[in-house]
């Protein structure tokens, strides 16, 4: 059992839940990520450390309430259990100092990438992250950013706040410039991991992807978060979670994520339904 | 079936009576029920059907069943007390040489071993052995009686065990009784490795997992669940940080070979160790009550001929596939996989394509799959492992429609502990490298045993290496604590 020392929506349907873990805080590196179960007949996700104290023994973790397991954590607070969690799973991100680096991030992808900014930053490098949300209100971790790097820039798709399009349009007068990044680092949903893939390609900067596949086990044993890459079948649990994003088939990832969407509509559904039973009973 | 004809226990049978018994069948479920449910395929011996087969035995003077017992087990002897109704004592009798009894009473292929040697077999069936092993187990356990092993003077050493399946549980279940103080690591959040994840509930009720579990647990011994060693700690934390004075490595075979083929990424296709950790350990044939889904197929093909092959085909055909199918790329008589599930797997409807092969698995146009590019295939010459080398025939490529795929030709070893374990030696495929009397590993205090170090074998031989290894640690903690009195 893991307790939850505490529990704070930062955005609508974003939650950040401090977790006791002392074994995962010790190893914790940026990068990595927990599987964890939310009840007995729970399923198994995947979700990064968002940040982690060694010495008080907790990880933080955000999570967007979207589907069964995630709308169903978001309703336990502090003080509740999580049952089963392990890690820090899957390989550090790889931290050197390439002078100019540029995290990219998106949704919650923004809380996920903190550590990894703090690291890149901790190794020399300067720092600029490029955050992108639908709406302002979804904009997270912009304050936590701005601590860590150089230069935080905000889009948003509707233009409530910072520029208005997608985290690319900052993203292209960088690769134009005299002094281009040498690595790019995108962290969030696919389209827009992909869509960070493609535009850097034809300038041959180096660019690391954060793939979030479907897992089980998270310890190689299934196979069943594998991905093409350079031509090759990865396991995206042991040899990830990141990778060059210039030779992911991002297509076939695209359509794997999808794999079980209408048992997962079903059981969303499902769970709603009884959510709102439970209500009815106590209203 | 009548037990009429059964003579007194007390009257002495003359052999030629004894052979003249028939084996007793193992009363099943309905092959036309069972594909519908994910109960127990067996029931289990009656009490008489068990004192009856105890009969067939020949209480042989060189019992040569035993020759064929990976782990000795007294076998006449504990056949003798079921004759005698002591079904307590004959659960006893074996659990001096193996542990898990019930498991292996339901999942040893004892028609390769003590079953193959039984000399009434070389005219008649063979004695029972594994189904009266499954009964006495079974008696105990449904009448409370399991009897927790009486444990040695605490000797106050902590010992790890990486990892709680048959190899890890069997070893750790031996340094309990020496008196250790015993740590099983698990990465999953469930016990016993592939009892738990992979072996369907149809073939080894997961009740009888747990009992054993609880039994361990009473034995002082503890558990500790997600908790990946590599990961959340390393081996040399516990030997060096944690006070651990020696650890077992159980961590099984866990790397699912693919085979490589153009498609095999599609939605559809899965390694058997997800779709049958999806079912088994998951829980998705209850889904959505389970939050784990699960793909139900239209036409379910599995790639391979072993036991875990056998489990994914007839999982899918309970699920509710219209046709599930094997494609194996040798004959029936190479199939790796026990007699009794092929047989058992044939009643159930399963079609088998033999000496066939995958070669392409073809898309839909939406990313999913539809079917199978297959080629037949001939016996040639022996390969390495003495049996007949498949050979494609050119030109014979056909097309099978399937929207389901599993592949399940075997695991590699999974390299997670070795590449995070310096001065732990491997060989070229992964395994880890063991003296094989004692399971000792090139690192001091660390033994090994199982799936990792075999590379693949079976749940008998994992709890032997088990058994063994514990043998030998407990050796080596004399011997360290002698060195360190005397000097
Ligand atoms: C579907 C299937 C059907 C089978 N049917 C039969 C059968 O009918 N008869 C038979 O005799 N054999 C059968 N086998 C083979 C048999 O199950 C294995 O040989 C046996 O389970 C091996 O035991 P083990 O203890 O070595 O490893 P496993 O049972 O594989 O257990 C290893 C455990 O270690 C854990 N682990 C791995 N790495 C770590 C780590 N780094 N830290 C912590 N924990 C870790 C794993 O999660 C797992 O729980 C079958 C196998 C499969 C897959
Ligand atoms: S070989 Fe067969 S008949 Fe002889 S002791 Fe063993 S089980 Fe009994
Ligand atoms: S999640 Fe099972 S191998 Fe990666």
């Amino acid at each position: 059992m893991f307790e939850i020392a505490s529990a704070d929506f930062i955005a609508p349907d974003v939650k950040r839940f401090r977790i006791i873990a002392p074994a995962v805080a010790k190893k914790h590196q940026a990068g990595q990520f927990v599987i964890l179960r939310v009840h007995d007949l729970g399923e198994r996700i995947p979700i990064t450390i968002a940040e982690s104290d060694p010495d008080s023994g907790e990880i933080t973790i955000i999570v967007q309430g979207i589907g069964r397991t995630t709308k169903d954590l978001n309703r336990k607070t502090s003080g509740d259990q999580i049952p089963d969690l392990v890690g820090p799973l899957g390989q550090p991100t790889h931290i050197e100092n390439w002078g100019k680096a540029v995290i990219v991030s998106g949704g919650v992808g923004t809380a996920e990438a903190l550590p990894i900014a703090r690291a890149m930053k901790a190794a020399g490098n300067e720092v600029i992250s490029i955050i992108g949300a639908r709406t302002k209100s979804l904009v997270i971790a912009e304050e936590l950013m701005k601590d860590l790097c150089d230069e935080v820039i905000v889009t948003t798709d509707d233009g409530s706040y910072g520029i208005k399009g997608l985290v690319i349009e900052p993203l292209r007068p960088m690769l134009e410039s005299s002094s281009p990044p040498r690595l790019i680092l995108a962290v969030g949903p696919l389209p827009m991991m992909k869509a960070v893939a493609e535009l850097t390609r034809p300038y041959n900067i180096k660019t690391m992807v954060s793939l979030n596949t479907i897992m089980i086990d998270g310890t190689g044993m299934c196979g069943g978060c594998r991905a093409t890459v350079d031509g090759k079948t990865v396991f995206v649990c042991v040899d990830g979670p990141e990778f060059d994003g210039h030779k992911v088939d991002f297509g076939e990832l695209q359509q794997r994520i999808g794999q079980f969407k209408n048992q997962e509509r079903q059981s969303l559904d499902q769970f709603l339904r009884s959510c709102r039973a439970e209500k009815s009973v106590e209203g | 079936m009548s037990t009429s004809a059964t003579p007194s226990p007390d009257k002495q049978l003359t052999p030629k009576e004894r052979m003249r018994i028939p084996r007793q069948k193992m009363p099943e479920q309905d092959p036309r029920q069972r594909t519908t449910n994910f109960n127990e395929v067996n029931l289990g011996l009656t009490e008489e059907m068990a004192i009856e087969e105890a009969q067939r035995c020949l209480q042989c003077a060189k019992p040569l069943c035993i020759d064929g017992c990976p782990v000795i087990i007294k076998i006449p002897e504990f056949i003798e007390l079921i004759v005698q109704g002591d079904f307590i004592g004959a659960a006893a009798k074996i659990k001096e040489d193996s542990s898990l009894p019930a498991v292996c009473g339901r999942v040893c292929p004892q028609e390769n071993q003590c079953e193959a040697t039984c000399v009434v077999g070389n005219r008649f069936s063979p004695v029972a052995i594994g189904n009266l092993e499954r009964f006495v187990a079974d008696y105990e356990r449904e009448h409370d009686m399991i009897q927790v092993p009486e444990r040695a003077a605490v000797t106050g050493k902590k010992v790890a065990v990486i990892g709680s399946g048959p190899a890890g549980l069997a070893c750790a279940t031996d340094m309990a009784i020496y008196g250790h103080d015993v740590t099983i690591f698990e990465a999953l959040h469930e016990y016993g490795g592939v009892l738990a994840y992979g072996i369907p509930e149809f073939r080894l009720p997961k009740k009888v997992l747990s009992v054993e579990i609880e039994n361990l647990k009473k034995l002082g011994v503890k558990f500790v669940k997600n908790y990946l060693i590599g990961k959340t700690r390393t081996l040399d934390e516990l030997l060096n940080e944690d006070g651990f004075e020696a650890a077992f490595i159980g961590t099984g075979a866990g790397l699912p070979w693919f085979l490589n083929l153009p498609g095999e990424n599609l939605n559809g296709v899965y390694s058997a160790n997800e779709f049958l950790t999806r079912v088994n350990l998951m829980k998705a044939y209850i889904f959505p009550e389970a939050d784990t889904p699960v793909q139900i197929a239209k036409t379910a093909v599995v790639i391979g001929g072993g036991n875990t092959a056998m489990d994914s085909v007839r999982t899918a055909k309970r699920l509710g596939a219209k046709r599930a199918i094997i494609v194996y790329r040798r004959s029936e008589e190479e199939m790796p996989a026990r007699i009794e599930e092929v047989h058992h797997a044939k009643e159930e409807g399963i079609e088998f394509q033999l000496l066939q092969a995958p070669i392409k698995y073809l898309d839909d146009g939406n990313g999913w799959l539809k079917g199978i590019e297959c080629i037949k295939m001939e016996l040639g010459e022996p390969d390495d492992s003495g049996r007949r080398r498949p050979v494609p025939i050119e030109g014979s490529e056909f097309f099978i429609e399937a929207d389901f795929a599993v592949v399940a030709i075997g695991n590699g070893s999974n390299p997670l502990l070795a590449r995070t374990t310096p001065g732990l030696d491997i060989n070229k495929w992964g395994n880890i490298i063991t003296a094989s009397e004692t399971g000792a590993t090139s690192k001091p205090g660390v033994f090994a045993g199982g799936d990792i170090v075999s590379g693949g074998a079976t749940v008998i031989l994992a709890m032997g290496d088990g058994r063994k290894a514990a043998a030998a640690m407990d050796e080596y903690l004399k011997s360290k604590a002698k060195v360190a009195s005397d000097e």
